[in-house]
């Protein structure tokens, strides 16, 4: 039932009909898991384990474990913070925002983009709370709770407060729009199942009965929500930018914050898309559904997004000269040539020149090198996090102050930890929850209404 | 289901309606026992439930709280209300004035005595951190004979008797101040045959006391007055930091280093020395000079003050020493009113030095040799004597009082072997150190507050000490044990005060009753006889003495040299064993925990050794069949060819804290002529090995790369021309006009309408010591956090102080301005949280840990912290501390942060600071507790806190008055008077008319409430 479109160019390959549709995708959570799948399990959990180890020990001895001091109070945990909540984005952009945009080829990628953005936000939202002196009972007076205490009330003022605003609502918001979009294919998965798999995906389907009225509403909440979280992808790394956009400190007080970390949040959660994409498609041999089309696609995201981001680099550099403010300028000389100048160079070459090489077709339509620089885009952003705590805070404004910030075992441990969370946590999903919107993907099987030609 | 109506019985006795069926209607089980023994189901459960949770409770650890109540309360003892008591501290020579601060019997803190004439209400790093000492649980707990404990009279009965039979008897011991311990010890000299007392001094002040009998004919040491001085010359004399009386002379120093507007003058003062002293570091000139160059230059200022005053002069080789003319000139201006002082411990340099003073007319004016000072009564020879006897095996009995020679004396080690050969050997030392761990007996004195004692420090300056606290452990005071052993019962307060009856009484005329005179002096602890100085003359013979330096000194070794010398810190190395000095950053090289070789940066780069972050590498030091190998410090102002170590460090049997903490130079020094000579000029080689080390600085940035925002400086001509010299006025563009950052705010802005608080710095009288920072250490409970725990730069201090050099001159790129000048000019900036108005850690704390008091302190909650650390990445001063471990009781701690992890050490905790936990910042309160306790006393006396009447710890300590606390609402204030603040109104934004005073990073309008002043050179123009 394949339809070829004398203007565009077919969304599914492959000659797919929807029963292949149903078939391809219900394969992996119907069969036995694959080795390939076993061994990346095996090998997150792993992670996990691993850096447990040095996340017990973090809370069990304190924040020391950590390369921290007296002059770099922030370092790792809120690079990887940053980095992880910036990764997050592109599943809320592709989603909501292609959604609104009636981007059509979002549908073979949103289910699973919307799932890292969620296991992203969960990595994220663990620093905060583990970065904390006293988790214990941080985790919950930073939220305005009613108390006993009289008068005492969370800092509204403080952007630290925004940001658990801004999470918490991304997070919930997210996670709603990702498990309304899997209810009819939930539902699918139950109606071909037996047994005791039928009771489970019978009772995460809540009782979905694909009438016709149940659809509208069905789309009618899509949309409300496509709606709710498209700010949010605005929102929320502006907000994270805030923590340092208002602070005193140069180099973190800049007002080109807010756009230039929106722009490096899609960046790089484009890039982990492809990652994960690249690596789901051949694991599953869903090649005919997430296309070089698809890739070539996201990679001229990360060309546009990529080049913002260079921009706002060259621009900070410029105000810095331009503000007369010595400090500032101090920073800003001191990043690319102080003592962390290869932390700057590593971020330069990923984010600014590695992403301008998919003006090659050649390239951008490659898998391999998409790969390649989609992990090396990764790199370029956590360096960028990583410059901007790190060299700012460890040479600000009174030289006896200044100090260098080397990373501990701990430090390691618990970015690893993160890995091992992120990975077991998508390989599950994975597994057991349909990678590609089943329903979705079928509507654009037959993209126009040219005819049919099998 | 329908309801069934049928009865059924229990059984015939329920038809019949038995009668013991009625009675036991009630009852659950009508035929058996309802009860157990006498108790119901109920409390049964009951019993059960309580048993149960007794039993886990009792599984729980309960802490066990050891705060016993008082039964009869002590008169003086209020609980929660301190006690003062005036005391002295003296450790040998070293002396200070001091205000016990007790709380509930417990000494917790030591401030300056303000009525001490010497020490002037000033204290040191040593003297503020002595207290802790005091609760150092590896002190000796009671007397030991042959490595037993023993009982006092076991070990009475057996020292007599030994003694009596040992033939000569010599008692060791370092300069003794106390009129009476000597008194004491006559009399125990007396009852065993004349033994003879020998002192010596760790760090010997020999040849000037030599020269001054060999010139004036009394082996003492004068008294200095440097605020009398308008020109100060010294050679490697670090008067401010080590050398005598550092305390005394640092308040002496400030009085001639402040200046204001109307009266824009101050010393000037020239240094000629190898090692960067603190004293070097405040000099206006300040040259490098080799050691081995030292006698000549002091020699070559000689011949041109002669060839000035006509007086002959003498032959000394010609030697190239820059600004010496310039010195010899303005000192030969400034007749009567400079002074030059030397360090060296070459009584012929000494010689010299007397024979400039006279010719200058500074004898009596400002070196007043009629009024001797008793701080250092060391005889090098006479200790020598001693250790060739003690080998020899001609000395029978020897007691060791006051003293640890084995460690300090040179060559210790063979005088700690010889000591075997001595037929009795007694120490009363108070912990097992080196030399009392290698005695036969340890007869353990007392901790100075725990004991009575007087002091003369200087002709007709006399002081007391008083115990603050009963004996902790079974020691007593020495004296004591030495009236005992010579046969006299009387206890030695008895002893004391018929000593001053005899003595002093009657120098006094104020009152009749001597109870009253004693209860007097002891109230002030200090009395002082009236006595006029006048100058005495005499001359020693300076060709002689010339002769004699041409004969040491060259102008052109080229072999390295070493030169030995004392941290601020740690001293001789007496308190070593306190790990709030260990910890304390050197003012200099800001380096914790270690000693090491100062280099210079010339050295340094031939060796191609650059220091990054602490990480350098470890040098042999040979010298003579003596090797040590010891990390390198690149030191800026180290003279070329010349090397530092200190002394102090090195101690392996000090306690836990010091045991193995760097390395022992008392082991490199030589007293081939006869006196102890740190100045190693000959046979000394040094190389670099390849072994890496860490130095745990808590400062690794040498320069202020030129950031006139941190520091503002100027010289004195050019103050005089503009009295707002130095300064940098930013502005910042609003509205098509250029204004002063604090014309523009987000905020509204706090109002302060009872006191706001706040603190001034004179960037000008600082002299960097860091008594400040111990002093702060004591009052606010910080945590010392060990060597690992700086070296990760984590050190916990509230206020430290940030010691910058100049660049090279020229300098512009950063690349440049990073590296410090060969021959640095030094500023030291106090630094602590500068309790913003517009504080940048308020507002990004999300739980509103940090707030602004209404009097304008930047006030931290702990208790509502929950350790984001937002605030202080915020804080552009970087003050604030984050609690990366729990310090408190743990045992990963327990070494270092003695204070606070075993129950001896938290004796010294200030209970009304609390200890901060783990994961919490802290940071400066501006001493929040002093201040609410000032503003309770005033309003339960219903007025008004009165200026001066609070004071900051570190304020407090300060030895030369740089710091001053008040209230800037109050218009008689001092702080107000020195800011000139032209309305005390409630606005948080003062106005201050001082052109001096600037804000450090004003152009941020956080609009602090500590205030620098500029600091001012006394330079004929800028130059680095």
């Amino acid at each position: 039932m394949q339809v070829t479109s004398s203007v565009r160019e077919p969304l599914i390959t492959g000659g797919k009909t929807l029963k292949d549709v149903t078939h391809d995708i219900s394969r992996q959570v119907e069969g036995k898991p694959s080795i390939g799948w076993i061994l990346g399990l095996l090998v997150s959990v792993g992670a996990l384990g691993l850096g447990g180890l040095a996340l017990a020990a973090t809370l069990w001895e304190g924040i020391g474990m950590w390369g921290l001091n007296k002059t770099i109070g922030w370092a790792w945990d809120i690079t990887n913070f940053v980095w992880w909540v910036g990764i997050g984005h592109a599943g809320t952009l592709i989603s909501a925002v292609l959604l609104l945009f009636r981007q059509k080829w979002r549908m073979a990628i949103n289910r699973a983009a919307e799932a890292m953005t969620i296991f992203a936000v969960i990595c994220a939202a663990m620093f905060p709370i583990i970065h904390m002196g006293r988790p214990w009972v941080g985790a919950y007076w930073a939220l305005p709770l009613p108390n006993t205490w009289g008068s005492l009330w969370v800092n509204f003022n403080s952007p630290l407060l925004w940001d658990v605003f801004a999470i918490s609502t991304y997070f919930s918001v997210s996670l709603v729009f990702w498990y309304i979009g899997l209810i009819p294919d939930f539902a699918t998965i139950r109606d071909r199942a037996t047994g005791l798999r039928k009771t489970i995906y019978g009772a995460l389907a809540f009782g979905w009965d694909g009438a016709a009225k149940t659809w509208s509403r069905y789309e009618s909440v899509a949309l409300i929500l496509a709606g709710l979280a498209t700010p949010l992808v605005l929102s929320v790394h502006t907000i994270v930018s805030f923590d340092f956009a208002t602070s005193v400190i140069p180099g973190w007080h800049t007002t080109i914050f807010p756009p230039y970390f929106v722009a490096g949040a899609i960046f790089s959660g484009f890039a982990m898309v492809l990652t994960l994409m690249i690596i789901t498609r051949k694991l599953f041999k869903l090649e005919d559904y997430i296309t070089i089309g698809h890739i070539e696609l996201m990679n001229i995201v990360i060309i546009i997004t990529g080049s913002i981001v260079g921009i706002a680099y060259i621009t900070e550099f410029f105000i810095a000269w331009y503000s007369g403010v010595a400090p500032e300028q101090y920073a800003f000389v001191n990043r690319a040539f102080g003592p962390y100048w290869w932390a700057y160079w590593a971020m330069m070459t990923c984010n600014v020149i590695s992403p301008q090489l998919f003006w090659f077709k050649k390239i951008r339509t490659s898998i391999v090198l998409t790969f390649i620089l989609s992990i090396v885009v990764n790199i370029g952003m956590w360096f960028e996090r990583f410059v901007i705590i790190v060299t700012s805070l460890h040479r600000d404004f009174l030289p006896s102050s200044w100090a260098m910030f080397y990373p501990t075992w701990a430090d390691v441990g618990v970015y690893l930890f993160t890995f091992g969370l992120f990975f077991t946590l998508f390989l599950l999903f994975a597994k057991f929850f349909p990678v590609i919107n089943m329903a979705e993907v079928k509507s654009i099987v037959k993209s126009s209404s040219e005819k049919v030609t099998k | 289901m329908k309801e069934n109506k049928k009865t059924y019985w229990k059984g015939l006795e329920e038809l019949t309606n038995d009668e013991s069926v009625i009675r036991n209607a009630e009852r659950e089980f009508p035929e058996g026992p309802s009860t157990l023994d006498g108790s119901s189901r109920r409390d049964f459960l009951k019993m059960m439930g309580f048993s149960l949770a007794a039993a886990s409770l009792a599984a729980c650890e309960a802490p066990v709280r050891k705060a016993i109540p008082y039964v009869n309360k002590p008169v003086d003892i209020n609980p929660s209300i301190p006690n003062y008591y005036a005391s002295t501290f003296a450790s040998g020579g070293d002396y200070a004035s001091i205000v016990v601060k007790t709380r509930e019997g417990r000494p917790i803190k030591i401030d300056g005595n303000e009525l001490s004439p010497i020490s002037q209400g000033g204290t040191s790093a040593i003297v503020e951190a002595s207290v802790l000492s005091l609760y150092d649980k590896q002190r000796v707990a009671g007397p030991m004979a042959d490595g037993e404990q023993v009982e006092w009279s076991a070990l009475d009965a057996q020292v007599k008797a030994q003694l009596a039979s040992a033939g000569t008897v010599k008692i060791v011991t370092n300069t003794i101040l106390s009129p009476s311990t000597e008194k004491a010890l006559q009399q125990f000299a007396d009852a065993f045959g004349g033994a003879e007392v020998i002192t010596y001094d760790p760090v010997s002040a020999y040849g000037i006391t030599k020269a001054a009998e060999m010139t004036y004919g009394s082996a003492i040491l004068p008294t200095y007055h440097f605020n009398k001085a308008s020109v100060i010359v010294s050679f490697a004399a670090d008067f401010l930091g080590t050398w005598i009386s550092p305390i005394e002379f640092a308040k002496q120093y400030s009085k001639t280093r402040k200046i204001t507007k109307e009266k824009p003058t101050m010393s000037r003062h020239f240094q000629f020395e190898s090692n960067l002293s603190l004293t070097g570091a405040n000099a206006d000139y300040r040259t490098p000079i080799k050691a081995s160059q030292n006698g000549l230059a002091v020699l070559a200022l000689y011949n041109a003050i002669a060839r000035k005053a006509g007086a002959a002069t003498v032959s000394g080789a010609a030697v190239e020493v820059e600004y010496l003319d310039k010195a010899a000139n303005e000192l030969w201006a400034n007749r009567g009113k400079s002074l030059v002082v030397a360090g060296s411990n070459d009584p012929n340099v000494q010689i010299v030095i007397n024979a400039i003073n006279d010719l200058l007319d500074n004898n009596g004016a400002t070196v007043d040799f009629s009024t001797p000072t008793y701080f250092r009564k060391g005889n090098d020879a006479k200790m020598n004597q001693f250790v060739a006897d003690l080998k020899a095996g001609r000395v029978g009995g020897v007691v060791f009082y006051n003293c640890n020679p084995v460690y300090d004396f040179v060559n210790g080690a063979e005088l700690g072997e010889a000591i075997a050969k001595a037929k009795v050997s007694v120490a009363t030392n108070g912990t097992l150190d080196e030399t009392a761990s290698l005695v036969k007996f340890v007869a353990p004195d007392h901790h100075y507050l725990e004991s009575w004692n007087d002091f003369n420090p200087r002709k007709g300056h006399y002081s007391l000490s008083q115990p603050v606290i009963s004996p902790l452990f079974k020691t007593r005071q020495a004296q004591e044990s030495f009236l005992i052993w010579a046969g006299n019962d009387t206890n030695y307060y008895d002893f004391l005060q018929e000593n001053w009856r005899t003595s002093l009484f009657s120098t006094q005329s104020e009152t009749s009753s001597f109870q009253e005179f004693w209860d007097r002096s002891l109230f002030n602890g200090v009395y002082a006889v009236e006595s006029t100085s006048t100058s005495v003359t005499g001359s020693a013979d300076v060709s002689a003495a010339a002769s004699a330096i041409n004969r040491v000194y060259k102008a052109d070794n080229a072999g390295t040299e070493l030169v030995v010398y004392t941290k601020v810190g740690l001293g001789n190395g007496t308190f070593a064993n306190n790990p709030w000095l260990q910890e304390m950053s050197d003012p200099i090289s800001k380096a914790t925990w270690d000693n090491y070789l100062t280099v210079s940066q010339s050295w340094a780069s031939e060796q191609g050794l650059k220091m990054f972050e602490g990480a350098t590498k470890k040098a042999k030091v040979t010298i003579g069949d003596k090797t040590i190998t010891v990390p390198v410090l690149v030191q800026p102002g180290q003279a070329k060819g010349t090397v530092g170590l200190a002394l102090g460090y090195g101690r392996s049997k000090a306690g836990r804290v010091a045991n193995g903490v760097g390395v022992n130079a008392y082991e490199l020094l030589t007293n081939a002529n006869g006196f102890t000579s740190y100045e190693i000029t000959e046979g000394v080689s040094v190389e670099l090995t390849s072994d890496s080390y860490k130095i745990a600085q808590t400062q690794t940035h040498q320069t202020y790369m030129d950031r006139q925002y941190v520091i503002q400086e100027s010289t004195l001509p050019e103050y005089k021309e503009n009295p707002s010299a130095g300064r940098d006025f930013p502005k910042v563009y609003m509205e098509g006009e250029f204004v002063k950052p604090n014309k523009i705010s987000l905020w509204k802005g706090h109002r302060y309408s009872n006191h706001h608080w706040g603190l001034a710095i004179d960037m000008n009288s600082c002299i960097g010591c860091g008594a400040c920072t111990v002093a702060c250490q004591v009052e606010n409970n910080v945590s010392v956090v060990g060597k690992e725990e700086v070296l990760n730069r984590r050190e916990m201090a509230w206020i430290r102080i940030d010691r910058y050099y100049s660049s090279p001159e020229g300098a512009s790129s950063n690349k440049e301005l990073e590296a410090a000048a060969d021959n640095p000019e030094v500023i030291f900036q106090p630094m602590m949280c500068q309790h913003c108005n517009n504080a940048p850690c308020e507002t990004v704390c999300p739980v509103a840990a940090t707030t602004h008091s209404s009097e304008g302190l930047n006030q931290m909650t702990y208790n509502r912290c929950i350790g984001t650390r937002y605030c202080a990445n915020n804080c552009p001063y970087k003050v604030r501390r984050f609690n990366w471990f729990k310090y408190h009781d743990n045992k990963a701690f327990a070494a270092v942060n003695v204070a606070q992890n075993d129950d001896m050490g938290k004796m010294v905790l200030n209970p009304d600071v609390t200890v901060r936990v783990r994961g919490v910042i802290e940071k400066c309160s501006m001493c929040v507790q002093r201040i609410q306790s000032g503003k309770l006393t005033a309003k339960k006396e219903g007025r008004r806190v009165k200026d001066g009447e609070i004071n900051t710890a570190c304020a407090t300590a300060c030895p030369t008055n740089a710091i001053v606390f008040g209230d800037m609402n109050d218009p008689e204030s001092n702080i107000t008077k020195m800011l000139k603040i032209e309305d005390n109104n409630d606005s948080p934004t003062k106005e201050v008319g001082e052109e001096r005073a600037y804000h450090v990073l004003e152009y941020l309008n956080v609009n602090p409430n500590v205030w620098y002043f500029t600091k001012i050179r006394n330079k004929d123009k800028s130059e680095a």
